[in-house]
């Protein structure tokens, strides 16, 4: 059972670490509009394709 | 008057108990609603059905696309000629058409004095503003706008955001203009306003975002600690050795303190703020509950024995925090909707020099009593003033809901809102600002606005009560058990706090109505009081207004009534060719229904009294009212003619040669389509349907028939129409009134529940409790079956809370309820009524 003594500070290093990165992303606005980003890069992808298919200038 | 937990009841409530009212961001229609058009053809852009004999088409994806008015035919050549065709195929669902407006010109935003409010100068010539952004449906609305003014020269940067539905714009100044950058937006059919709400949209930020990362800590924290926890219940089953059971206790302990200190701090300094100021409120009970957990289990932990609630107390913050976060949520999204319908244009208003020639644009709030200030045709008139040069026909729709111009002449008085419909005007100022009429309407606005019955209070003394009771609950169960079994007492006490929690309770109508908002935002309801659900259980009149609310609001070419000889097309395409230089709305009316079919006319003079001269090949022809026609012609109009338009009560032109008349044009203001069925369902329901109008007697007699409505009043001003509605409530009646125009916006401020047409004015949008945006009368329907449902959610939402409630207090005074089981049941109840209102979501 000593191992916990091992593993409790392993999954609190992991703790911090998860937390780090959550605080970061709120604080960089990564959770400020949540809808528009999934939609975004779809739309990115079809515009490449069809304006190099359909526009010919 | 703070009841920060109730806070949520008391703002969904009403205005009573916070600056904020509720309401939901503002989308249009989609699909929804579009039952009216069965088997009609509906429009490719807005989805809109296309009216009858209409032929506008647009070439989209290599076929041509019906479309239903020469607007949406604008925006979606725009966008296949910007190469974005794109657009049509990945949207979802409609692009809902703005509501043409008359929003004046947005060259507005140009001068120096009206950028001062909104714009950032961030270096030599880039600047930044804020726009709010009208239009939005869905995700590919967003990319086309992006798309589309990233290309434009001068445009320097520009995002997005979906979510808020708000953009920020960087440009130079030297390549291009504000205004360039607006009309652009406008042209691929949506509307843009400049903003300076980035003060109250960074604070909403920094809450959520302060809200989210003690809701991070509070979930990250608490998954540990209910680790350990299942650790410690295991080991109290099977047996654990001293040493790790220690070792656990230590471990939750310091686990469980970022959580009490950081995540759980709001409740302790709400609770209090609220001692220091003697109220007691929701948080108090909250804090007490996690304080003394927190302090027992500690002082359990240092002793090294005794029962540990590191787990109740964790689960308690996180399931507290993220109720709190859902809220900020929905209320931001408010916050963005309201600041939108106060938006409107800043006027703008010529000013003349003293010596009367050189004109210069300046905002209409700096003008003086006294400044001369030129009005050319189509503008709106920036003050209350007197015509000193030039006569015009006036638009004084917006105040009178007349819906024909009124002919005005030198020495007469103009008001400020009405619009200049034909010649150039110079004016002089006679009242600015708060003296003007359409700011004494405003204030009788807000009076009534103030007057309204503060129903949400009743929150507050519930709120205030429950607290007390539980609070002594809570000491007579601490008594009771210490007298009788010490060894029980705290455990006890703590189980019947947390128990206690009203979370159910208090969640019970908020999460309902938050889902029904929800809801009616998809359907077009932009619903701005929340109350207004709620009272319309209890509507028993409902007044319609005429003009823009039961008709479009706009005249439309019925027939054409051709003298002997004449041909029809043949006159349409002279009328048309004449009026396609005058501002009319009845000419312009001529203009869209000959389409592309006028011929050119020459040395177009327009006359004062309604009228207007010009050549066609070689002839002079007339157009213009009956008087102008006696007047300016000697042509006779046919006595038949006149009869037929007196006892029609409908709008005419007529079209004459020096000599003879040659055609009448018969308009009248289109019925919505839907506006009969709506009056059959309304009164189905039981309720009574009235018509209150401005407008003429006969005018309003030929409307109610059509629509089916017996009890009619016309000729009212805004003040008659607010006294009747009030008379009516003085009888006992409850009233939902639904109007567009200025003069009904202290009506539906008094009116029980009311209901603005999205073309309103910015004052009656901002008067009512609910705007539909679609402007599609069948909205008022839904809101009588939506406002049903919600009822009966809310309903069963608080039986629920109200057993959960008062069944596990007294089992938890009784000593059955472990303070795990108890925040464990605090949590299912609080889910039970947020999954049973989210049904209403759908």
């Amino acid at each position: 059972m000593e191992i916990i003594y091992l593993l409790i500070p392993i999954s609190l290093v992991l703790l911090g670490g998860i937390l780090w990165l959550l605080l970061w992303a709120v604080r960089d606005g990564q959770f400020d509009d949540l809808e528009g980003p999934a939609h975004r890069i779809l739309m990115d992808e079809d515009k490449i394709v069809n304006s190099e298919k359909e526009q010919p200038r | 008057m703070h009841w920060p937990r109730f806070r949520s009841v008391v703002r969904f409530l009403g205005p009573a108990g916070g600056t904020l009212e509720p309401a939901i961001t503002s989308t249009f229609f989609n699909q929804q609603l579009e039952t009216g058009a069965a088997g009609a053809e509906s429009c490719f852009h807005c989805g809109q059905p296309v009216p009858a004999g209409r032929r506008l088409t647009a070439r989209i994806d290599g076929a041509d696309r019906p479309m239903c008015c020469p607007g949406c035919q604008a925006v979606a050549e725009a966008i296949v000629g910007s190469g974005h065709d794109n657009f049509y195929r990945v949207r979802s669902g409609h692009t809902p058409g703005v509501e043409r407006r008359d929003t004046g010109d947005v060259a507005v935003y140009d001068l120096p004095e009206i950028q001062r409010r909104f714009v950032h100068v961030l270096a030599d010539e880039t600047r930044e503003v804020s726009l709010i952004l009208e239009g939005i449906s869905c995700a590919a609305c967003i990319w086309l706008i992006e798309k589309h003014l990233g290309e434009l020269p001068g445009v320097v940067d520009l995002q997005v955001n979906y979510a808020t539905q708000h953009a920020l714009l960087r440009w130079n100044d030297r390549q291009t203009r504000l205004s360039e950058i607006l009309r652009e937006i406008e042209a691929i059919g949506y509307r843009a306003m400049p903003c300076n709400a980035e003060l109250q949209q960074a604070a909403h930020r920094r809450e959520r975002r302060s809200l989210l990362r003690r809701l991070a800590v509070a979930g990250l924290f608490g998954m540990q600690v209910m680790m350990l926890s299942i650790s410690l219940y295991a080991g109290a089953w099977t047996g654990i050795e001293r040493e790790f059971e220690q070792f656990f206790r230590w471990l939750g302990l310091c686990l469980t303190l970022p959580v009490v200190l950081y995540s759980a701090a709001p409740f302790f300094t709400a609770a209090w703020r609220d001692l220091r100021q003697r109220r007691i409120a929701m948080d108090l009970p909250v804090s007490i509950a996690i304080g003394a957990a927190f302090a027992g289990s500690l002082l359990a932990t240092w002793r090294g024995g005794g029962e540990v609630y590191f787990d109740s107390v964790v689960m308690f913050v996180f399931f507290l925090t993220a109720s709190r976060y859902f809220e900020s949520v929905a209320r931001h999204r408010s916050a963005v909707s309201i600041e939108r319908l106060v938006q409107s244009l800043p006027m703008v208003a010529n000013r003349l020099t003293a010596n009367g020639d050189v004109e210069e644009a300046v905002p209409a709030v700096a003008l003086a009593v006294g400044d001369r200030v030129l009005v050319r045709p189509g503008e709106t008139v920036p003050a209350d003033a007197t015509i000193l040069e030039g006569s015009s026909a006036i638009d004084e729709s917006l105040l009178s809901g007349e819906s024909m111009p009124v002919e005005k002449s030198p020495g007469e008085r103009l008001f400020g809102g009405s619009v200049n419909r034909s010649n150039p005007l110079r004016v002089s100022v006679t009242a600015v600002g708060a003296d003007t009429v359409i700011a004494e309407i405003q204030r009788s606005v807000e009076r009534a606005l103030a007057d309204k019955p503060p129903l949400a209070r009743l929150a507050d003394r519930v709120a205030a009560r429950f607290v007390g009771i539980v609070l002594a609950t809570v000491a007579g169960v601490a008594v009771y058990w210490w007298l009788w079994q010490p060894g029980r007492w705290f455990e006890t006490a703590l189980a019947v706090l947390i128990v206690s929690c009203p979370c159910a309770l208090s969640l019970a109508t908020p999460t309902a109505i938050s889902a029904t908002l929800g809801r009616m935002q998809a359907l077009g309801m932009l619903v701005k009081r929340a109350m207004a659900l709620e009272t319309a259980q209890r509507i028993t009149h409902v007044v319609f207004d005429k003009t823009g609310t039961l008709t479009r609001g706009e005249p439309l070419l019925e027939r054409i009534e051709c003298a002997p000889g004449c041909e029809r097309e043949a006159c349409l395409r002279l009328a048309a060719g004449l009026e396609r230089h005058s501002q009319h709305p009845l000419a312009r009316s001529l203009v869209r229904a000959a389409g592309t079919s006028g011929k050119p006319a020459l040395r177009p003079e327009s006359v004062s009294g309604g009228g207007l001269r010009a050549h066609i090949d070689g002839r002079e022809y007339f157009i213009g009212s009956s008087d102008f026609i006696a007047t300016a012609t000697a042509a006779k109009i046919p006595r038949q003619w006149l009869d037929e338009i007196a006892h029609e009560a409908v709008s005419a032109v007529f079209l004459a040669t020096a000599e003879m008349p040659m055609a009448m044009f018969v308009f009248s203001d289109e019925l919505r389509a839907e506006a009969r069925s709506v009056v059959a369902a309304l009164r189905e329901r039981g309720l009574e349907v009235l018509l209150m109008t401005g407008d003429r007697d006969a005018a309003a007699a030929k409307a109610a028939r059509l629509c089916g409505i017996d009890d009619y009043r016309a000729g009212l001003a805004p003040g008659d129409k607010m006294a009747a509605v009030q008379a009516m409530q003085g009888r006992g009646a409850r009233v939902m009134m639904i109007g567009d125009g200025i003069n009904d916006a202290p009506v539906l401020a008094c009116a029980d529940v009311s209901v603005a047409m999205g073309g309103a004015t910015a004052l009656a949008r901002g008067s009512a409790d609910i705007v539909l945006m679609s402007s599609r009368l069948e909205a008022v329907t839904r809101i009588f079956e939506i406002a049903a449902r919600t009822r009966r959610i809310v309903r069963q939402n608080l039986v629920w809370a109200l057993v959960y409630n008062f069944g596990a207090i007294p089992a938890a005074a009784l000593g059955l309820v472990a303070p795990w089981l108890a925040a464990l049941g605090m949590s299912v109840s609080s889910l039970v009524v947020v999954l049973n209102a989210s049904r209403l979501a759908r």
